[in-house]
């Protein structure tokens, strides 16, 4: 199967990993790959499980896209990858996998990713009229709002995210190693003096 | 230009109602009593589960998979110990291997037992609904035995199993589970022959086949529709490749064979947990790798270099190599995966879950278009919806 896979157009390389395919291909072509991919006797993709997305602040293409594919008559499962820029946009491929709709939406939601001709591209988990894009990296884990009922107003409002005790992020990770000052006594460890 | 007169109403269903399942708010456009277009709006129970879990170590993560799908939450464990499983590469004893599947199987029971009866209360039986509950206690009462937990068990973890099953607990699982069969006909003269039931299922809410794989449905769903696809026998992961079972598959894919497939399920659970207790062996119930697996208690009193393995284990965690990798069960629900990467820290870098109501949920408008409005709640009813793993 791989080697009719690295035929396909567009596709840049087919990684073998635990019984899962992992394939890395051009944006440009993925409405042609996906069709293929599908339609074809050769593999028979036929059922798209998940869409996600993986954040790299720090890369120029900060987006992995990961589309999940299964082939029932196959019994094969693929991962497929492409990188994206921050604001680019990606064909959709809904009109290809129907169930590509709403895992399209949860991506725009949470990464701001937009799919070029989706039907119907709004958010779907967070809030109405949320900010932001939550699982970005540089999105924090505590968010920018809270929201209590106000019993003056009657009503629930917004308010920015007050902290009583300022967020701590554990980095337990051997805290001793790396660490450049010395602290007192540590001469006596290596012998100096 | 000719006027064309819209005769349509919009109602708003939820997001507190019973029928919903949860938080579920369904947005109708209805001409007359037929259902013309639903829309589902979700995300009331979102709680960032995906973002919460890349702030934590691997096994403070597991707990998070609890809260996921409630009614079954130890198969989510189980797609989660398998992804952490796969990428650090190891290979857990068999012991464990029987407990899980075992743990696995009880829990698609605890969420039939729990999905069958509110299926049948939102048509209109209310007996069901009772008599499950106390079956439930039952089986929740092995849970808490092994875990500590009746529902949030934490006891599938990266390595094997929490602890070993109490002594004596085979004996009282192979008793229970005889009497169970008997409670399954019970409820089943309550209600599949019962005519309400029939009226209110039969021909409702129908998927095609092609329509099944194309939505990206599974589990029961799926297999209503009359495919033979299930991940526990296409791809066998701990010891589903030791037992034999049935694959029970649907006819029409209505509310009523889905209702049917569940039945069958839960009697070749029965059939895979007897199978397996007369498998397992003792021995140990996770790898012996203390970089993994945390030493035990007394070890800890005496040996240094346990007590070391356990602080490190509970502060930093372990460290796994850099990868990524898709692990997927066969939930109660359908295929529940997890896409984890790793960056080689002991966090994972992201973890997306995939759960099968998600999908399942997104039929809703193909499903209920031209029924009547009353017909909404019976497919939600037979699609299982849990909005904790739908929101996430």
């Amino acid at each position: 199967m791989i080697k009719i896979l690295t035929k396909i157009d567009g596709i840049n390389s087919v990684l073998e990993n635990n019984n899962l395919l992992e394939i890395e291909f051009e944006k440009n072509n993925i409405i042609k790959i996906f069709n293929e991919l599908k339609d074809s006797t050769d593999f028979n993709f036929n059922q798209l499980l998940d869409i996600t997305a993986v954040d790299y602040p720090s890369r120029e293409f900060r987006f992995d896209l990961i589309y999940i594919l299964q082939s029932l008559t196959k019994n094969k499962k693929i991962i497929l990858k492409t990188f994206i820029k921050e604001n680019e946009k990606i064909e959709s491929i809904s009109n290809i996998h129907k169930s590509a709709d709403w895992y399209e939406r949860e991506c725009y939601d949470l990464f701001g990713i937009e799919f070029i001709n989706h039907p119907d591209l709004r958010r779907i988990m967070t809030d109405y009229n949320f900010e932001g894009y939550p699982l970005r990296k540089d999105f924090p884990l505590t968010g920018h709002t809270e929201v209590r009922y106000d019993d003056l107003e009657k009503k629930v409002i917004y308010e920015p995210v007050k902290l009583t005790q300022e967020f701590r992020n554990f980095d337990s990770e051997s805290p001793w190693e790396g660490m450049e000052n010395k602290l007192f006594g540590d001469e006596k460890s290596t012998g100096e003096n | 230009m000719k006027e064309v007169e819209l005769n349509t109403t919009t109602i708003n269903f939820g997001p507190q109602h019973p029928a919903a399942h949860g938080v579920l708010r369904l947005v109708v456009e209805l001409e007359g009593e037929v259902v013309k277009r639903a829309e589902p709006h979700i995300g009331l129970l979102h709680r960032g589960t995906e973002k919460l879990i890349e702030y934590k170590t691997y096994l403070q993560a597991v707990p998070y998979f609890d809260r996921l799908d409630y009614v079954s939450p130890m198969c989510q464990e189980h797609a989660f110990a398998l992804a952490t499983e796969n990428l650090l590469g190891i290979n857990i004893p068999d012991r464990a291997k029987y407990i899980r599947v075992i743990f696995a199987e009880i829990t698609r029971i605890l969420n039939h037992l729990l999905n069958i009866p509110a299926y049948a209360a939102d048509i209109g039986a209310v007996t069901p609904f009772l008599w499950c509950f106390e079956e439930r206690e039952k089986l929740l009462e092995f849970h808490e035995a092994v875990s500590g937990a009746r529902f949030h068990a934490a006891y599938f973890r990266p390595g094997g199993v929490h602890q070993d099953m109490p002594e004596g607990m085979e004996e009282k699982l192979f008793e229970h589970f005889k009497t169970l069969p008997k409670f399954i006909d019970d409820l089943e003269s309550l209600l599949t022959n019962n005519r309400i039931l029939r009226q209110r299922s039969v021909d409702i809410g129908i998927i095609s086949k092609s329509e099944a794989i194309e939505w990206g449905c599974s589990g029961p769903v799926l297999r209503s529709a009359g495919i033979a696809w299930d991940l526990r026998r296409s791809q066998p992961y701990d010891a589903y490749d030791q037992v034999d079972f049935e694959v029970p598959v649907g006819k029409k894919g209505d509310c009523f064979d889905r209702y049917l497939v569940r039945i069958e399920e839960m009697r070749q659970s029965i059939s895979i947990i007897n199978q397996c207790l007369n498998k397992i062996k003792p021995g140990p119930i996770s790898i012996e790798d203390n970089k993994i697996t945390p030493p035990k208690r007394n070890q800890m009193k005496k040996s240094m270099e346990a007590l070391i393995h356990h602080f490190k284990l509970f502060t930093e965690g372990y460290r796994v190599p850099a990868g990524q990798v898709y692990s997927a069960v066969e939930a109660p629900k359908g295929e529940f995966g997890v896409y984890l990467v790793s960056d080689g820290s002991s966090k994972p870098y992201r973890c997306k879950i995939r759960a099968p109501g998600f999908a399942h949920l997104q039929t809703l408008d193909h499903l209920s278009k031209g029924h009547l409005m009353a017909d909404i709640a019976a497919i939600l009813g037979s699609l299982d919806i849990v909005f904790g793993e739908i929101d996430r």
